[in-house]
């Protein structure tokens, strides 16, 4: 079977709840066939109304969405055959968990046996055999949680969504839960949309994240790209930790370029710096800078010890560097500790490349 | 495993049970003190005055009072032949002191409550002792006898021992178009007489149907306040409420302007020519006024419970629905309807109740045909002075009002009611 590459697909899609404010604009996104692929954002940044819109409860302004190729925009929820999982479950609280998850089943008229089959086939899947006569209320959090998702995919979906679905879960469920929704996906192969507004959720189960701002996809590329690469500030800001520079490009190169800061000048890779004289916001991840740099980096400078924060497995150490006060370094813990005291001057290093020149903020 | 269960005690050696008694008494008393001024204001209110219309209802003492020789005497009487002289003694002699008292025209008028005839008789027996035609020495029965000849009739005396009781059940009987018979049974009215039940069934249809038209306007409005905008819904709300704040005697009164012959609602109906303008309908002083009237008055009861259930039930659940494949209607019949059971059966109970004991609307829009029990209550209350027979009726009806809600108990569980 050859994996569609544009199983759902949005085309241009725009959408205006009130006539004066697009919350999404002119979105242009394709999702392949059993992918999982996450849409991150802050709150209000038209991820779930884009989400809304695939599962047919909100029409686009403008624009069409597609499935396999068919556009749906005019297509009734209950006919679009896609599987969704609520953000607070929405199991219905009447109906035991055998009722719940065969009430798709029973509305698309399949037979009991059939029903009892598939059933019984969803609840191993999310290993909870054995609560088919409990009612929602009776079960905790997590188990309400996973019932949702054997729900959304007993009838077979070709796409399964996701609306934040572990916002309610503790900190150790949700990351157990996330490892067994990525699982899930893996073995049934379905396509999942997933969205979220926590960033390590979107970083440990997604195949590719698209980040959504201002109803705009900032980037869409896979995990590690999105940390490693992010291709402007808001991106870099939202994904994983960074130090921040404002300045003002002075010399560029290939793949170089000098940025003059209040008090010095460094070197960073231009992204989306293309002139001499522009402004731009140079980003840095805290652990791509080191203390006392043994090899020769092209970035050397000494900072003093504002703060050091014990954080268990690393240490954070804030530093006055570079006329800002903000800058972080992650020491991890490790045998060859280091003794960091306050208001000790420490030499920091880093390479030109890990800099990267982004848009101004 | 030990099934033992081992007393835990606290630091100080005191069983932790009692300790815990000790600390929770104080706020115990406190919260009973609290609600102490209601308690006693219930009582004082609701209990006593319950009790109060129980034993007038079923209080018959007076003759009880008034004949003690009488009925004393008739104990040894079978019932069955005419009474032996020493019953006719002891009336002749109760009688006398009835008239000493003046109070003799009150037994006349009870007894002529259980047996028509009565009253004739015992003014002309008054006037007899008051001329002192009784002669204490001879026989006090035949002279008794005659006075007129219905003393001599024994369903007279029957009618007096058929009282003696202080106790009598007649007032519920009546109040179901029965009554006791001269034998001691329970009888029929005759069928042109049975004014009661008549009432009675009227008040439970009025009632179960204006149940029903509120439920089906109340449903759709309750939806909408629990599913529009803050904004649009704080307006709505306003406009279910605004009833409630206007005096429940200017609606009904409205209510008239609109319906009468002569009315609003005529007025635009020969207008639009859905009717000739000598022949409108009569929307008034029947069955529909009633009806009309009182579906507006007690929509809100029903709006209300129905509202608050519905405001807590997650939109994300229709959604779930139909994203699962079930069209608008199965969502709604099979997910959002099962879950508002419980405010349907509590503004359904909240409507059926106030309808089944709704006074003013039903007197002033009703007419004849529309009028319920209650209305027969306040009659009795107001202009026969019936008043035990109005607290019979009463108590009759509030325990109608128990059955239903024991039965509604039975059917949907009263822990399923959620009034807010």
């Amino acid at each position: 079977m050859s994996k569609n590459p544009e199983f759902v697909k949005f085309d241009k899609v725009d959408k205006s709840y009130d006539g004066k404010v697009l919350v999404v604009k002119d979105l242009q996104l394709d999702i392949a066939e059993g992918e999982f692929i996450t849409m991150l954002g802050p709150s209000g940044s038209g991820k779930t109304t884009c989400l809304m819109m695939l599962a047919g409860f909100e029409t686009p302004t403008h624009g069409e969405i597609l499935l396999d190729g068919n556009i749906i925009s005019n297509i009734p929820p209950h006919k679009r055959g896609i599987g969704m999982v609520f953000q607070n479950y929405a199991l219905f609280p009447h109906m035991t968990v055998y009722e719940n998850l065969a009430f798709p089943l029973r509305v698309r008229k399949v037979e009991k046996d059939e029903i009892d089959k598939k059933v019984d086939k969803a609840l191993s899947m999310v290993s909870l055999n054995g609560f088919e006569t409990r009612m929602p209320a009776q079960l905790s959090g997590g188990q309400q949680q996973r019932v949702a998702v054997a729900r959304a995919l007993v009838f077979d979906p070709s796409v399964v969504l996701m609306d934040e679905p572990l916002g309610a879960l503790d900190k150790n469920l949700r990351e157990s839960m996330q490892y067994e929704i990525k699982h899930i996906h893996e073995s049934i192969g379905v396509t999942v949309v997933y969205v979220t507004h926590d960033q390590s959720e979107a970083l440990t189960m997604s195949n590719r994240i698209a980040v959504f701002n201002d109803g705009k996809v900032q980037q869409l590329s896979d995990p590690a790209e999105l940390y490693e690469k992010p291709v402007n500030s808001f991106v870099a800001e939202f994904i994983g930790e960074n130090n921040t520079f404002n300045g003002e490009v002075s010399d560029i190169d290939k793949d170089k370029c000098k940025v003059r800061l209040a008090e010095a000048e460094i070197l960073a890779n231009p992204i989306s710096v293309k002139s001499i004289g522009e402004k731009t916001t140079v980003s840095l991840r805290p652990e791509r800078a080191l203390i006392n740099p043994s090899d020769k980096m092209d970035n050397m400078f000494t900072g003093k010890v504002e703060e050091v924060i014990y954080h268990g497995d690393h240490t954070r150490v804030r530093l006055n560097l570079l006329g800002s006060s903000e800058f972080i370094l992650k020491v991890p813990n490790s045998t060859s500790n280091l003794e960091l005291k306050v208001s000790q001057d420490i030499k920091i290093g880093w390479n030109s490349q890990d800099a990267r020149a982004l848009d101004p903020k | 495993m030990s099934s033992e269960t081992k007393q835990i005690l606290t630091t100080d050696g005191i069983p932790l049970e009692v300790s815990l008694k000790k600390a929770e008494k104080k706020n115990k008393i406190k919260a009973f003190l609290l609600v102490a001024p209601l308690l006693f204001f219930l009582f004082i209110t609701y209990v006593f005055p319950i009790g109060e219309m129980f034993t007038r209802s079923v209080d018959d003492k007076m003759i009880t009072n008034m004949l003690p020789k009488t009925f004393k005497a008739m104990e040894k009487w079978d019932g069955k032949e005419l009474p032996p002289e020493e019953v006719f003694a002891g009336f002749y002699l109760d009688y006398k002191v009835l008239i000493e008292n003046q109070t003799q025209g009150k037994l006349g008028q009870r007894l002529n409550k259980e047996k028509n005839g009565f009253n004739s008789i015992t003014k002309k027996l008054m006037r007899q002792i008051k001329r002192n035609k009784i002669d204490e020495s001879q026989s006090i029965k035949e002279q008794i006898m005659k006075v007129h000849k219905r003393w001599r009739n024994v369903e007279y005396w029957q009618a007096i021992k058929r009282t003696a009781p202080p106790y009598t059940m007649a007032k519920y009987l009546k109040g179901m178009d029965m009554y006791y018979a001269a034998d001691g049974s329970i009888a029929q009215v005759d069928e042109d007489r049975r004014i009661h039940r008549i009432l009675w069934l009227r008040t439970l249809e009025i009632a179960l149907f204006v149940t029903i038209f509120c439920f089906l306007m109340g449903y759709p409005i309750a939806h909408l306040l629990a599913t529009l905008p803050m904004k649009y819904s704080n307006l709505l709300m306003i406009c279910v409420l605004l009833p409630f704040w206007t005096s429940l005697l200017v609606r009904t009164a409205s209510w008239m302007i609109l319906l009468q012959q002569q009315g609003v609602v005529n007025d635009f109906f020969v207008m639009i020519g859905l009717v000739a303008d000598d022949n409108r309908p009569e929307m008034m002083y029947n069955k529909v006024g009633t009806y009309v009237a009182m579906t507006q008055i007690l929509l809100p009861f029903m709006v209300l419970p129905l509202y608050s259930v519905m405001k807590t039930i997650s939109p994300s659940l229709m959604r779930a629905g139909k994203s699962l494949g079930g069209t608008p209607f199965v969502a709604f019949w099979k997910v959002y309807f099962p879950l508002t059971i419980p405010g349907i059966g509590a503004g359904c109970l909240l409507v059926f109740i106030l309808a089944i004991g709704y006074y003013i609307t039903p007197a002033l829009v009703g007419g004849a045909s529309g009028t319920l029990i209650s209305n027969q209550i306040a009659y009795h209350m107001k202009t026969t002075l019936d008043w035990s027979f109005a607290s019979a009726m009463g108590l009759m009806l509030l325990s109608g009002v128990l059955v239903i809600y024991w039965i509604y108990n039975k059917l949907v569980g009263v822990d399923n009611i959620k009034l807010g």
